[in-house]
């Protein structure tokens, strides 16, 4: 599982691109400053990858 | 939260960087590397120059100077002078050290002194709009070439390696290749040079024909291989030379 400061995020996609399963996609609401922001859905197998490439740090990975 | 998250002032994010920006990669990884080296805010003081990566010092909790065009190296080189028990680094980009800072960067390299030096060079004036700055590849578009850059780029490699001292090269795609040469540098006791070659979407991109981030730094991945020759390195190869 994943957890995505919706606050931090600008929606580079980024995660998106690089996700394996295709679990992470992209919102249809925008946060405070304006960006439409990344938001994970299920099938995630904590390989770690969009939380390596974030450059805004704002995903974190939680094992189970 | 991550224990590297400590270094970060969180509050100040997200950071004011285009989306998919290197620049917050760049951050990410010293931050890495900084925290399982054990530098904090007691011995470890950040310089940087102007341009997109100056920023870089607004979003660290660390001492910290946001100095003036082109003259990162030289306060650095005070500052490492007045207390030699300091990590000193330079956070800055390709116009920053090589165009305006370039002779900066001679003399440092000549004298030697024991700073880290990150430059991240996206090959053109991001910041301004896309002019050609001194490290953009011939035969490249851009705002002020726009007919097809006629220089060539310049040599970092040789200034640096000329002096015998520390000069590596790596890219945002390449992330733990990064860390490994920051960690590198900081086993050096001589002038550190590390170029880091980033993306810049909307003023190098755009003009190039990439339609993403994403795709820019898939390109790095595709042009970028490792060192055959351990006493130089070429246009497209990453590695380290001491």
């Amino acid at each position: 599982m994943i957890e995505i400061d919706i606050e931090k995020c600008k929606g580079c996609k980024l995660c998106i691109e690089n996700c394996p399963k295709d679990c992470i996609d992209l919102s249809s609401q925008v946060n405070k400053k304006g960006y439409f922001y990344a938001v994970s859905k299920h099938g995630c197998i904590n390989c770690r990858f969009c939380a390596m490439m974030c450059p805004d740090a704002c995903i974190e990975v939680l094992r189970e | 939260m991550q224990g590297y998250l400590s270094l970060l002032k969180i509050k100040r994010l997200p950071t004011t960087w285009c989306p998919g920006c290197g620049n917050g990669l760049v951050i990410k990884a010293l931050i890495q590397v900084m925290e399982s080296n054990n530098l904090n805010k007691k011995n470890t003081v950040i310089v940087s120059g102007i341009g997109c990566v100056g920023r870089t010092t607004g979003y660290l909790k660390l001492d910290s100077i946001h100095t003036l065009h082109g003259r990162a190296i030289p306060v650095a080189e005070g500052i490492k002078t007045a207390n030699p028990k300091l990590n000193v680094f330079v956070v800055s980009g390709d116009g920053d050290l090589l165009a305006i800072g370039g002779n900066h960067l001679l003399h440092a390299s000549r004298r030697k002194t024991n700073i880290k030096v990150i430059c991240v060079n996206n090959r053109i004036y991001g910041m301004t709009g896309g002019q050609a700055s001194p490290a953009t590849p011939k035969k490249t578009v851009t705002t002020t070439t726009p007919k097809g850059n006629e220089f060539e780029e310049i040599n970092t490699q040789a200034i640096v390696t000329s002096n015998k001292n520390f000069f590596a090269r790596s890219t945002v795609f390449h992330l733990d290749h990064l860390k490994k040469m920051i960690k590198k540098s900081l086993e050096n006791k001589d002038f550190s040079f590390i170029e880091v070659i980033s993306n810049c979407y909307p003023g190098y991109g755009k003009k190039l024909g990439f339609t993403s981030n994403y795709e820019m730094l898939m390109d790095f991945k595709k042009k970028f291989e490792n060192q055959k020759n351990k006493s130089i390195l070429k246009k497209n190869e990453l590695g380290f030379l001491k």
